[in-house]
């Protein structure tokens, strides 16, 4: 037997195990790993090392953001500098996401040209989380080109471009690391540009999660790519068409029942009391909404809730001046305003320009918002954001073979501790 | 043999791990002279099980210096298995006390010569002197362990191939699917479990009144093995109301009287664990309070909470054994 390194059990928590919360079990950690104790025990006669009484704190896997487009002053789409200080950059952030339970994120890159994508997308591959140098970065999220030009918002409407050529027009677009398995893990498109419906499922053969957004498409072009392949959708409500009583849009796809049964089943909700079949997963694909009050008004986060309460994954969406101190900033070449978690708004306007919400603050919020159970809060932090990405077995659970990111939270969802494989981390 | 009654499982539950825990600690276990303990699976003991472990976290008893002996295990399954008896007793004991891994002994359903394991855990057993005390349950046909009924009342410790009943019962454990269940299991024998010093049996339930009225009151049977008990000069059987439905109101009666002579009459800090007296002086109790607590406690009347310490002092761990001290409250 090869030498293991030290036992850490934790006591005295309220654990979140199987959809629900637990008392009367432990953790045990070994290399970064939870374990299951009992082969330790009974195979190597191994006590544990270390014990960390949790004084009763809910224990949470560590949140993971799919949607970030930078903070602390940097973007994950900037490209002016070398590229060791865009990696300091990067790791810069990936160590302050950890202060508010983030211990996994996708850093985001919004519509760019095909040299940005060249230059940013090879620093954005998958790396580790570690105590010292930050939360895990599971691979990029790359919001566009290929969107729609009416639903752009904030981006670049000169670059937004249709799939002519299929998967070669993307190839183009993104550089070499688009075949590469760990560097871009959730692609954003419309269904209803060129071309794009047909690309999907070659998407989805290249291990990406195909997300639906920034799309004005109908009910049945939206349907259509989830038929495709689509398994998320994109800040449910925001850069798509509003919901409209006979044409629902995007929308509508939480109010779909006749979908095809899923091509990756592993990849859909789990079958709640709103799925078409109570024993399989849920046809529908997961979508991400952004809690902070602003995006999305609380009583539209309740109603996509209600239709579809095991399909809601919560993202940040935040721009590269969240956490910043209130103020006004030069981001992106415009200047911005930061009204604290409220968020980013052009300068001398209310016109918003992006989130500022941290993760830990989105579940409070959701919680508050839909009133659900602090089972369903924290798994749409955790659980729902790694079944996206088809990373359950590691991440998002506290089942024995996941990596060892918790999260201590008091009964109000506050962070009081946070762990990355295993090791504490300082809280300022 | 001593019939202890309690109201229902919970109180069940609690007298035994009280119990338990007394006869650990008044044992003074140490490396050299560890208390040896056999243990049962099943639903019987699981709330004894969770008391204990709540014991050992308040700092009340520990396991570091006692050795476990468990009574079975199945053949053929990985001891991962979620069904094996092994992961039982991780699940709802183990994990949750300070019991350190060698000290815990389990018959090996995967060892190539099944017979050799047998003798193995018997010389094991031996080993350690003995078993000072072993627990156990029975199931609704009186069997105790896989000694169903027809078993030899003096087996040791053995191959036993399990009852159609027994697999179709199980079958709901390992997916509905009847090849999937174990057909064989290895088991302590009726004497092996005699064998041991002392005996306690934790009887609850309507479905094992008949049972426990067969063990008590007919004779020693080999279809109803747990009978076996009446031959033991130390046996205990613990049970709820609710058990005693099929025994006669006599033999009910009999059983709380003497716990009642011991309480009202003769006074619990003059006994000891096991009912032994601890002093020759004899104590005056006033006639009428012994009487109104005798016939209080026949009624199964609401006891207030001075008094309801009377029941567990008998159960209370004293610095020395033979003291006729007033410890303090559980």
């Amino acid at each position: 037997m090869e030498p293991k390194g030290k036992i850490t059990k934790i006591v005295n928590g309220r654990i979140l195990l199987d959809h629900k919360i637990v008392e009367d079990s432990y953790i045990w950690i070994q290399d970064g790993k939870i374990i299951d104790a009992f082969h330790s025990f009974f195979d190597n006669h191994q006590e544990p090392d270390t014990i960390i009484d949790a004084q009763g704190c809910i224990i949470s896997p560590g949140y993971i953001d799919l949607q970030i487009n930078g903070a602390f002053g940097y973007d994950f789409s900037e490209v002016d500098g070398p590229i060791e200080k865009l990696t300091q950059n990067i790791e810069f952030v990936a160590k302050g996401l950890l202060q508010f339970g983030c211990t996994s994120f996708c850093p985001t890159v919004v519509t760019s040209a095909p040299q940005v994508y060249s230059k940013v997308l090879p620093l954005l591959r998958h790396r580790p989380g570690n105590a010292q140098t930050g939360a895990e970065i599971l691979g990029a999220h790359c919001e566009g080109p290929f969107i729609s030009t009416a639903k752009k918002g904030a981006h670049d409407q000169t670059m937004i471009q249709s799939a002519d050529d299929g998967i070669e027009s993307l190839d183009r677009a993104y550089g070499p690391e688009l075949l590469k398995g760990d560097t871009v893990r959730i692609m954003t498109v419309a269904p209803e540009i060129t071309g794009i419906l047909q690309v999907i499922p070659q998407l989805v053969q290249r291990n990406i999660t195909v997300s639906l957004g920034h799309s004005a498409a109908k009910i049945d072009q939206a349907e259509a790519g989830v038929s495709a392949g689509a398994t998320f959708m994109t800040h449910l409500f925001n850069a798509m068409n509003p919901f409209h009583q006979r044409d629902p849009g995007l929308v509508g796809i939480l109010g779909a029942s006749d979908l095809p049964a899923p091509k990756q089943p592993e990849r859909h909700p789990l079958p709640s009391s709103t799925s078409p079949d109570g024993n399989r997963p849920d046809p529908r694909p997961f979508y991400g909404i952004i809690c902070d009050g602003v995006h999305v008004h609380p009583n539209s986060v309740r109603i996509a809730y209600y239709s579809h309460p095991r399909g809601c994954v919560l993202v940040t969406d935040a721009l590269a001046g969240a956490y910043l101190q209130p103020g006004i900033y030069q981001l992106g070449g415009r200047d911005v305003e930061v009204r604290g978690a409220s968020g980013a708004y052009v300068k001398g306007t209310d016109t918003l320009a992006g989130s500022t919400v941290s993760i830990d603050h989105c579940v409070r919020n959701f919680k508050n918002f839909t009133r659900c159970t602090v089972v369903e809060a924290l798994e749409a932090a955790t659980l729902h954001p790694a079944q996206t990405l088809g990373i359950q077995d590691t991440k998002g659970t506290l089942n024995a073979g996941a990596d060892a990111d918790i999260l201590f939270l008091n009964d109000d969802l506050e962070i009081q501790k946070v762990f990355v494989r295993g090791v504490q981390i300082e809280l300022q | 043999m001593r019939l202890v009654i309690r109201n229902d499982y919970d109180q069940v539950s609690e007298w035994v791990a009280h119990y338990i825990k007394e006869r650990i600690n008044q044992f003074e276990p140490s490396k050299d002279r560890p208390f040896v303990l056999g243990l049962p699976t099943g639903s019987s003991p699981l709330s004894a099980y969770r008391r204990l472990a709540e014991f050992c976290q308040e700092g009340k008893l520990s396991f570091k210096h006692v050795v476990t002996f468990n009574m079975d295990e199945y053949v053929g399954i990985p001891r991962s298995h979620k069904q094996s008896y092994y992961s039982f007793m991780w699940t709802n004991l183990f994990k949750n006390i300070d019991i350190p891994a060698e000290n815990i002994n389990f018959l090996d359903g995967n060892a190539s010569d099944l017979e050799e394991e047998c003798r193995r855990y018997e010389a094991e057993i031996a080993k350690y002197g003995g078993i000072e005390l072993f627990i156990g349950g029975i199931g609704p046909d009186g069997h105790i362990a896989f000694n169903e009924p027809g078993s030899s009342l003096t087996s040791r410790t053995r191959v036993k191939t399990l009852a159609y009943e027994t697999i179709i019962a199980n079958a709901r454990f390992f997916d509905g699917d009847i090849t999937k269940v174990p057909k064989l299991a290895l088991t302590v024998g009726v004497a092996t479990v005699m064998d041991a010093r002392e005996v306690c049996i934790i009887i609850t339930g309507a479905h094992r009144s008949i049972a426990l009225a067969k063990c008590v009151e007919e004779g020693v049977n080999h279809m109803w093995t747990v009978s076996a008990i009446q031959m033991h000069p130390k046996g205990l059987i613990v049970c709820d109301e609710d058990a005693t439905l099929e025994l006669h109101v006599k033999t009910v009666k009999y059983f709380k009287s003497i716990e009642h002579v011991h309480q009202s009459l003769i006074g619990q800090e003059n006994l000891g664990l096991q009912g032994e007296l601890l002093s020759s002086e004899k104590v005056k109790r006033s006639v009428k309070l012994s009487r109104d607590m005798m016939v209080r406690k026949l009624m199964n009347a609401e006891l207030s909470e001075e008094e309801d310490d009377d029941i567990f002092q008998d159960l209370r761990y004293t610095q020395k054994k033979r003291r006729l001290t007033q410890s303090s409250s559980p």
